[in-house]
């Protein structure tokens, strides 16, 4: 499979994403589009890691390894930042009782 | 004994260290040891520069390395001392002379309070150091150096007593007339830097004189000429710079003889001297350099003819032998300019010197219609006046009559009408001298005795020792360049002069072939000029010994009482303009121009931040999108506009 | 069009259409939901590139917990249809004409970028299996893994501080 495929899928998943923060106020749907970005960037990176893995495995067995590597950390990271980001959206909507962005403009309630 | 040569360094530390002691310590040293420190160390340079050109007399001459000064890629301007003939002479006139005005000084300024009577004499040890600076260097930078030291303490010394506005304005004229006259002498330094590499005067003449038929009346060499000519006329007040010079009055009458007519105003002459292989090399020049010495003699000496301040008198006088010898140096008599530098130091400070020891008496009046007869209470002041008077008249054996008269006979055989000019301009030097001479000395007293209560009476002995001396010399001073004619050989300055003006003369011998005067001539040209000086004596005696002018003068005399209305002309047409493009700059084009330009971008970055401001508006979801769109316009460059 | 172009576009396809569905749900459950669908068919995609060990670590982590999570957070707040905020028109399109751009700019650059020879292994290669990422990862990567350990634990007690109810 040409490379380029992966790279339009990502790519739009990624725009996709990013239409989706721009549009949306609820602060869990934003975080969710979040997500989405992360994930079309790991398919574009596990692709990439294959695509080296094939120029590159005469030399080196293991070649390309080091994007799926990376793709585990991204995933790591992610789920920590979820923790944290969904207990941070809790406590608004405790202080706030909504989940609207628009809403975190004010510093002090 | 030639390692006295290598003393040289201690002829301008011994003013410095002067100038350091009596500047810093002005509040405790007493007036008297000021004095003596003051006069010491002058004394002391003076002595060297005796033994210096004893050792000179014999031949040896050196350049005495001192430091590196500047070193710059290939040029080296190292910081020497050039002791030859000319520097020497130099050196015994201004330490000289200079010692008889410090010790007179001591006894003119006694009224002043302590500390400003050590600042003057502070002043006057920095002038000197710098002067010697000057003269001594064996480069152009290093005499630029001493020549923006004079400058600076004419300056200081001008506006000596500075609570008087009008000293002030004096004082600034002339350091910003100089100045004028220093942006060309520097525009000099440069070019010749640019053109030969080397500013030491060893080098560059060399260079010059190896390559005097290429370089003959080229651009380069008249363009560096003209320079050095335009900052001559600055320092040594030549038309059109000279305005500062009778001004320049406004300080200490000591400081006037000293450095207003004896040392810093013949700085262009002995850098003309110095310089005099470019000089022949520059007919062009050298043509000009005459046209405007003689104009100034000229033109000077008509002034000289109608002022009513004695010290005006003498400025306008000095002003006008400058000219003689500034057309000395163009029409190639660099010894008789030198020569004439030499006598107009002697006769001319022992005049300024009698002009203070008669204000002294009269109680600061200089004010020559309010004199008269002060020949019985004044009898030295009077005896060594007349024989400046005399000196400067040139009445042979007198020291003026020799030098003047080596330059006009230079003049007769360069152009006839030069003589012609410089002759009318003797008879009026002779007039004018002798019209203050008559006003002053002869006739009734004009005072305000009941005013003081006493007649005038002499000035102590400091102050007439030097006057006396000073007459000798300028009786005597005149006797070691006595023309050919006279006394075959016995011209033994200009033998002693010879090896600095040796390249010139060869050169001119070689391409300009000279009129060589017959004695028949110069005899003439002697007896016509002395003829005309002792009738315009002769006459001016009669007319203002027993009636000097009192009133107003009128039509013509206006015209030359008001100095030709020149400080008038030069109002109009550079310091009213100036003041107008100041006042127009300061209220257009800095208020309404540049201020509102500054404010302008003030104000815009003002309001443009209040624009920008809006766009923090807290709301998350409008960052993302400015984000985004930067991601965006990253892109667009990094992928659509690179190439 | 092989079986693995025409699983490749089915996947796209969904990850494509769901990842919409996410964006345009009104309903936050339902979103939650298309996005869940949208990270099997990444998970799809990472099988046939042979990557196992994070395909089944995508579902696992992605689908399963953190999605959950999301779920578990919409449900705790009683979020729905009606209770969701809307943008105002332009500002919707403003981020949609935002995002378009944005794909066509990338789009358009891809064109220049070299791509076109490089093709991604599919179903063979054994790099994606947990055997070689193990090896990798506790040789090479082993003081990463522990500091995102370290990280993990942090993130949990940060959780705990935020999360607990201010006395």
């Amino acid at each position: 499979m040409n490379i380029e495929y992966y790279i339009v899928l990502s790519i739009a998943l990624f725009c996709i994403g990013i239409a989706g923060v721009l549009t949306r106020r609820n602060a869990i749907i934003i975080f969710m589009c979040i997500e989405l970005m992360l994930n079309a960037v790991n398919l574009l990176l596990v692709a990439f890691s294959k695509m080296h893995h094939l120029k590159g495995v005469a030399t080196n067995p293991n070649a390309g390894i080091d994007g799926q590597l990376f793709v585990f950390f991204i995933m790591v990271v992610a789920a920590a930042e979820v923790s944290v980001g969904l207990a941070i959206i809790v406590m608004m909507y405790r202080n706030v009782h909504s989940v609207d962005v628009n809403f975190l403009n004010r510093l002090k309630h | 004994m030639k390692n006295v040569l290598q003393l040289v360094w201690l002829i301008p530390l011994l003013p410095l260290i002067g100038f350091l002691i009596n500047g810093l310590l002005r509040r405790q040293l007493s007036k008297a040891l000021t004095g003596i420190i003051g006069s010491g160390v002058i004394l002391g340079s003076f002595v060297i520069s005796l033994l210096i050109f004893l050792q000179v007399k014999q031949g040896n001459t050196a350049v005495v390395d001192l430091f590196d000064f500047i070193s710059v890629g290939k040029l080296s301007i190292p910081f020497s001392f050039q002791v030859d003939q000319l520097s020497s002479l130099f050196l015994l006139i201004i330490t000289g002379v200079g010692f008889l005005i410090h010790v007179y000084s001591a006894a003119y300024m006694h009224e002043e309070e302590g500390h400003h009577f050590a600042r003057y004499f502070s002043y006057l040890n920095l002038f000197v150091f710098s002067m010697l600076l000057l003269v001594l260097g064996s480069n152009y930078v290093i005499m630029f150096i001493g020549w923006e030291g004079v400058g600076l303490c004419s300056y200081l010394l001008i506006g000596y007593w500075f609570k008087n506005t009008d000293y002030n304005n004096a004082a600034k004229k002339a350091f910003v007339m100089n100045r004028i006259g220093d942006l060309g002498f520097l525009l000099a330094i440069f070019w010749i830097i640019n053109k030969f590499g080397t500013v030491a005067y060893g080098d560059l003449f060399e260079q010059v004189a190896a390559s005097a038929k290429t370089l003959d009346g080229t651009a380069a060499i008249v363009g560096i000429t003209l320079l050095l000519f335009v900052g001559a006329t600055g320092k040594s007040a030549q038309i059109p710079l000279y305005t500062w010079l009778p001004d320049a009055m406004a300080g200490p009458t000591p400081v006037s003889a000293l450095i207003h007519a004896a040392t810093m105003v013949t700085a262009g002459i002995y850098m003309i001297a110095r310089s005099n292989i470019l000089y022949t090399l520059a007919p062009f020049t050298q043509g000009i350099v005459a046209i405007i010495g003689l104009a100034t003699a000229l033109f000077a000496a008509t002034i000289a003819l109608k002022q009513n301040d004695i010290k005006k008198v003498l400025a306008y006088s000095t002003v006008s032998q400058l000219g003689y010898m500034f057309l000395g140096l163009g029409v190639g008599a660099y010894t008789g300019a030198v020569f004439h530098v030499m006598t107009h130091a002697f006769f001319k400070a022992l005049l300024f010197l009698g002009a203070g020891s008669v204000i002294h008496a009269m109680h600061h009046e200089q004010d020559i219609r309010k004199m008269g007869g002060l020949k019985k209470y004044l009898p030295i002041t009077h005896l060594t006046f007349l024989l400046g008077c005399i000196a400067i008249a040139g009445i042979p054996p007198f020291s003026g009559f020799f030098s003047k008269d080596e330059i006009l006979a230079a003049a007769y055989g360069a152009n006839k009408i030069y003589w012609i000019i410089g002759v009318i301009t003797a008879g009026m030097t002779a007039f004018y001298m002798f019209r203050l001479y008559a006003t002053t000395f002869l006739g009734k007293f004009r005072g305000e005795e009941h005013l003081h209560g006493h007649h005038p009476h002499e000035s102590p002995a400091a102050m007439t020792i030097p006057l006396i001396v000073l007459a000798i010399l300028s009786v005597i001073g005149g006797w070691v360049g006595i023309p050919e004619v006279l006394m075959p050989n016995a011209h033994s300055l200009e033998h002693f002069l010879d090896p600095i003006f040796a390249e010139s003369g060869k050169y001119v011998h070689e391409f300009r072939p000279a009129h060589h005067l017959d004695h028949t001539t110069e005899y003439g040209l002697m007896g016509a000029s002395v003829g005309i000086a002792v009738i315009a004596i002769f006459y001016a005696l009669a007319r203002f010994s027993k009636r000097p002018e009192l009133g107003e003068p009128a039509g013509f005399g206006k015209v030359l009482a008001n100095k030709w209305y020149v400080d008038e002309l030069y109002n109009a047409i550079i310091v009213k303009p100036l003041q107008w493009l100041a006042k127009l700059l300061n209220g257009f084009v800095e208020k309404d121009v540049l201020d509102w330009t500054v404010n302008g971008i003030g104000r815009i970055i003002n309001y443009s931040s209040r624009q920008v401001r809006l766009l923090q508006s807290g709301q998350v979801g409008s960052y993302v999108l400015l984000m985004v769109l930067g991601i965006l316009a990253f892109f667009v460059i990094q992928f659509f506009v690179k190439k | 069009m092989s079986i693995s172009e025409i699983l490749f576009y089915f996947l796209s396809v969904l990850a494509l259409g769901s990842a919409l569905m996410v964006v345009i749900s009104r309903n936050p459950v339902h979103s939650v939901l298309w996005l869940i669908v949208t990270f099997f068919a990444i998970s799809g995609h990472y099988i046939m590139m042979n990557a196992q060990f994070l395909g089944i670590v995508n579902l696992i982590v992605y689908a399963g917990a953190i999605m959950v999570l999301f779920l578990f957070v919409i449900m705790l707040m009683n979020l729905n249809a009606e209770t969701e905020p809307k943008k105002n028109k332009w500002l919707r399109m403003a981020g949609i004409v935002a995002g378009g751009c944005l794909l066509l700019v990338m789009v358009a650059a891809l064109k220049d970028a070299e791509v076109k020879r490089s093709v991604v292994q599919l179903k063979d290669g054994n790099i994606g299996l947990i055997k070689q990422l193990g090896e990798t990862l506790f040789t090479d990567y082993v003081v990463p893994f522990e500091i995102s350990s370290v990280l993990f634990l942090s993130a949990m007690v940060g959780t705990v501080v935020i999360g607990k109810k201010a006395d």
